[in-house]
């Protein structure tokens, strides 16, 4: 059983965003990692990119898949997980702490109501 | 350990294979070339005898499964045996050393060659125009989307920016559609491995440039509903493009043309036989129906009057979409093709379609008969046909990759795995028509047998294979930590 | 029947266990209408292998006897005994890609050490396993390096008209439906190389990437140095392409300028792969390391195996188009195996003293054959640039009459510019390490008849 965290919001798409002082950190699910397998690769966002709500913003790559990252929020990309560039492996073991994708500073907060709670999404995955 | 070394580490400075090189020259002979253009140091290229040459890399070819050496059922590979005879006449001293843009008169005899062959593709895929060009399978791929959408383009018809790809294709399909800059807008397949017509309909419009399917499908069932979807297709304005992967199946028996496709390719290094070579070189040639005859990639071989050969190329053929290589694609290939098809003639031809789908049905329902789960057990088998072992799987944890990494102790190459993508744990197993009964019935007994061991001992399937120069490989390490070439 | 095993007793013995009565009941799927039988009367009957290897070695014989010094892009070399016997055992010819690791190691390992040689020619980070040719590769080059400038938005690259232009060509083809645009570079009419002054008037402008040709299609080499720095000046990446004969004494891209090339490629036919009408021939890429996630096609990673013993296998898959489909680096599914095998025997028979004494006598030759040539009344050299193995001479008659005169002496005599050029009376000539003195007097001699 994967951890969802009740304190989060996530995307159909399997990323999650935490808002703080109106910067959203995005990463994705516990259940997507352990779908994906070991990470090998994971390609980011450059600072400064504007995105909107669903743009893809980078990738995830185990050795036989790689999976598009959708932004679930819409904004600036202000700071990126650099440390994923030698330790994809972070997104395995620490999907909700150390590995985190990118932050965005968010340009409409109104956005977060269009992501699932912890309890929406957990009923996505039971009926995948 | 020796078994282990690079040829790098063999090297010694001052080493050479000294008869397989002219001897050294005086440097005031290079003393045209500016100094500052030459390099400061020599390249680190091993420094090594011509036996140590010849001992690793023969030591090295001993570590590969082969078709020369084993049963290889890759599905949708169409491993099949590769004739001797073709290889020595493609290197024939007149073609070896010829080259590509030695003039017509001293090129007859490749052309004609080259000529033939054209036309007995034309032949056996019922189309009205063959280039022998692409020089593989994709770059057919490519070729046969980018005449479609030249043939669009020319009639001004600039709306359609979609090709239709069924779920259940090989990746290549849409990734070539992007290459000829259309969007992909896939359409599922149905529970008996056909295609979806109704979504398939709803899916053409306007928009619509073309479909890409193999028939049979990757499913390794033939598509029986195929003039309905070229129907659709046609009366929503697109063309129909036939992706030859499986043309194994049918040769002789029913003809891509006679099906509705206007444009196809061709795996020579499948349906005729010609060499894999570790992953290539294959050669993929396209046929075209009448309408886009103007579009067939160059150089072509043409005859004239007089009976004599000739090039067609861009200058005569200003619609073409053009060169896909420097000069003509992979000729070797297409002598060794040249040579299967005058082997088999008419009657050769007929029997590869009737013989593949007979050693495929039989094989299939062998392997049923020793537990194996069908992934359509309801249709016949084309020249190919799908197990799953999702069962397996779910109840001993033993997957399609144990068992095939566990039928090379058996000394058999494992079939596809997880291909198609749409079946779980599943094998594409394609045996092919140069394949003896005995050898059917080998694989059928080392099937039985691990099936066997995976209800029995399954962390011992999960660990194979054991009899192999290296036991599983760390994927993971490999991706992570880049080693791409090698450093001292 | 050829190739087919079955005696009857098998067949029967095969259809019973189908359930099926005849081998014709196995097509019961497709529409009766549909089928093909007797509609394949233009194929003429089966041949014996006596029979075919005696058709195919008339047509053979018909293209042989010629003396040729054509290359623009292809070219004779002696090709050691060794290549060819061990490239076509039947471990390597008859394998497929190597998607079963553990029972592939003899072509993975190999492929490795292609890759690494490759590197060493080229003074690279990483080489990938070989793609067709050195035409299509660049064309894969020019969309890899749309990929990689993350600097630049442009979709269009620059070219040097001096640039074979069959690799503009194919390029061409191959890139111009994804809405990419190749503009085309001048070349100095003196000097027969691609000078900074053209490239002035694109100053401070967006490109992705600027090829650069060592040696170019005339053979002239070109001042790698400036041109790479010049690119690298204005955010543009550079694309090398070479002749890895060449690269036994010149350059190596990875050290052109002060940052070197960023992408790589070439015909890696020279490294003895034959002629053979053009193909099949293999073309080799090479990029820095920061850019090999943008690379297509196979790449082959040394790893360990569970008990901690030295493998390898396909690696950095996920860019590849079995799995990412429509956003794959590119549609290319394999390498050129069988080329790329020889070219790797090749090379490690020759090492370094070996391809550099190849190069030497080719340029030498070369230079010997031009100063033969130039003797004659009214030929001429037609730029001054310093050139490796091939150049261009300027004739006092057209050069495609000329050409073909002396081909009814069985002297192939090079490849006219007059189609390519609009130099009505240029033809490119090209000597290897493989002409004799002989044969570069057999040639003089033809000319100067033809041009008496």
């Amino acid at each position: 059983m994967s951890e969802i965290p009740a304190e989060l919001r996530y995307a159909a798409s399997h990323e999650w965003a935490k808002v703080e002082g109106g910067v959203a950190t995005v990463g994705i699910s516990d259940h997507a990692q352990d779908a994906m397998g070991d990470l090998v690769y994971v390609e980011l966002p450059e600072v400064g990119q504007v995105v909107a709500a669903g743009d893809e913003t980078g990738v995830v790559e185990s050795v036989k898949a790689a999976s598009d990252i959708y932004s679930p929020v819409s904004g600036e990309i202000v700071e990126i997980n650099e440390a994923l560039e030698d330790e994809p492996e972070l997104v395995n073991n620490v999907p909700y702490e150390g590995g985190w994708l990118f932050k965005v500073q968010l340009s409409d907060e109104g956005e977060l109501d269009n992501l699932l709670t912890a309890d929406q999404y957990q009923a996505q995955i039971d009926s995948e | 350990m020796s078994e282990t070394q690079l040829i790098f580490q063999l090297s010694h400075p001052g080493r050479s294979a000294t008869s397989q090189a002219p001897k050294a020259l005086s440097d005031d002979k290079l003393s045209a070339i500016p100094a500052h253009l030459r390099r400061k140091e020599k390249p680190g290229l091993p420094e090594v005898s011509e036996m140590q040459v010849v001992r690793h890399y023969t030591n090295l070819s001993s570590k590969n499964f082969a078709i020369d050496k084993q049963f290889y059922p890759l599905g949708s590979c169409t491993m099949k045996y590769n004739p001797r005879g073709a290889n020595r006449a493609a290197m024939l001293p007149g073609f070896l050393n010829r080259h590509p843009l030695a003039p017509e008169s001293h090129s007859q005899g490749f052309l004609s060659c080259m000529f033939e062959l054209q036309n007995f593709l034309k032949e056996v895929t019922g189309m009205k125009g063959v280039s022998l060009a692409p020089m593989a399978g994709a770059q057919g791929e490519f070729a046969g989307v980018a005449m479609i959408r030249a043939y669009h383009d020319a009639r001004g018809d600039d709306g359609r920016t979609e090709i239709l790809i069924p779920n259940a294709a090989h990746g290549t399909n849409p990734a070539t559609a992007v290459m000829c800059g259309y969007k992909v807008r896939e359409v599922p397949v149905g529970p008996d491995g056909d295609v979806d017509l109704e979504a398939l309909k709803a899916a053409c419009g306007p928009q619509t440039a073309g479909l890409m399917m193999t028939n049979p499908s990757t499913c390794g069932v033939f598509e029986r509903q195929i003039e309905d979807i070229a129907k659709a297709v046609h009366e929503a304005g697109g063309l129909l493009y036939y992706d030859g992967a499986n043309l194994n199946a049918i040769l002789g028996k029913v003809r891509p043309g006679d099906m509705g496709f206007d444009v196809i390719h061709m795996n020579l290094h499948k349906t005729f036989a010609t060499p894999h070579g570790g992953g290539g070189p294959g050669a993929g040639p396209v046929g075209v129906s009448e309408r886009l005859l103007p579009y067939l990639p160059t150089p072509m071989a043409g005859q004239r009057d007089d009976g004599s050969y000739h090039w067609i190329d861009t200058d005569t053929l200003s619609t073409s979409i053009g060169h896909l290589s420097a000069f003509m694609g992979n000729a070797g290939v297409l002598l060794r093709a040249y040579f299967y098809a005058r082997s088999l003639g008419r009657e050769g031809m007929i029997r590869v379609g009737e013989f593949s789908t007979l050693a495929a049905n039989y094989l299939l329902k062998r392997l049923e008969a020793v537990g194996c789960t069908a992934a359509y057990p309801d249709r016949r088998a084309s020249h190919e046909f799908i197990l799953t072992f999702a069962k397996e799987a779910k109840e001993l944890g033993v997957t399609a990759m144990d068992i095939a990494k566990r039928l090379l102790d058996y000394n058999q190459h494992a079939p596809t795995t997880y291909f198609p993508l749409l079946v779980p744990e599943c094998f594409l197993i394609e045996p092919t028509e140069t394949e003896s009964k005995e050898a059917l019935d080998e694989f059928v007994d080392a099937m039985a047998a691990i099936l066997e061991e995976a209800r029995n001992e399954p962390d011992m399937v999960k660990e194979a294979p054991f009899t192999q120069p290296v036991r599983r490989l760390d994927d993971v390490k490999a991706a992570r930590e880049l080693d791409l070439a090698w450093s001292e | 029947m050829p190739y087919i095993p079955h005696t009857p007793d098998d067949v029967r013995a095969m259809l019973d266990a189908i359930g099926a009565d005849s081998i014709e009941d196995l097509f019961d799927e497709i529409p009766a209408h549909l089928k093909a039988a007797g509609k394949l009367d233009a194929l003429p009957e089966g041949l014996s292998e006596m029979e075919v290897t005696r058709l195919m070695s008339e047509r053979a014989a018909q293209d042989a006897g010629a003396v040729s010094f054509i290359g623009a892009g292809a070219y004779q070399h002696h090709i050691p005994a060794a290549v060819w016997e061990i490239a076509t055992r039947g471990e390597f010819y008859t394998a497929y890609t190597p998607y079963q690791a553990e029972a592939s190691q003899g072509t993975l390992q190999v492929i490795y050490e292609f890759q690494t040689l490759m590197t060493r020619l080229t003074g690279m980070d990483v080489s990938n396993a070989s793609v067709y040719d050195g035409a299509s590769g660049l064309a894969e080059a020019v969309l890899m390096s749309l990929r990689a400038n993350r600097k630049s938005k442009s979709r269009k690259v620059l070219v040097p008209t001096a640039l074979n232009p069959r690799y503009t060509s194919a390029t061409q083809a191959i890139v111009e439906n994804q809405d990419v645009a190749l503009e085309r570079v001048g070349f100095d009419p003196a000097s027969g190389q691609t000078p900074l002054d053209v490239l002035k008037p694109y100053e401070g402008e967006d490109f992705a990437a600027l090829v650069i040709s060592q040696p170019n299609y005339f053979g002239s080499l070109e001042e790698v140095d400036a041109l790479t720095d010049w690119a690298h000046a204005n955010k543009m990446l550079v694309i090398g392409v070479v002749n890895p004969t060449s690269l036994a004494l010149l350059t190596p891209p990875g050290e052109w300028g002060t940052e070197g090339a960023d992408i790589v490629v070439g015909e890696g036919q020279p490294l003895g792969v034959p002629l053979s009408s053009g193909g099949p021939y293999f073309g080799f890429m090479c990029c820095k390391q920061k850019h090999v996630r943008q690379m297509p096609g196979r790449i082959i990673g040394r790893t360990v195996d569970m008990e901690g013993k030295q493998g390898f296998t396909l690696t950095l898959q996920a860019r590849e188009q079995h799995i990412r489909r429509s956003k794959a680096t590119s549609n290319i599914c394999t390498n050129q195996g069988l080329a790329m095998t020889a070219a790797t025997i090749y090379t490690s028979l020759l090492g370094p003293d070996g391809l550099g004494n190849v190069a030497a006598h080719c340029h030498a030759n070369t230079q010997a054959l031009a100063d033969k040539l130039t003797a004659i009344n009214g030929v001429e050299r037609a730029f001054t640039a310093p050139t490796f193995h091939e150049v261009v001479l300027t004739l006092p008659k057209p050069a495609d009459q000329v050409l073909a005169a002396l081909a009814e002496k069985d002297v192939l005599g090079g490849v006219s510019l007059a189609k390519d050029y609009g130099m009505a009376n240029a033809i490119l000539v090209n000597a290897t390490e493989v002409h004799s003195e002989g044969d570069l007097d057999l040639f003089a001699a033809a000319l100067k008849e033809v041009l008496a």
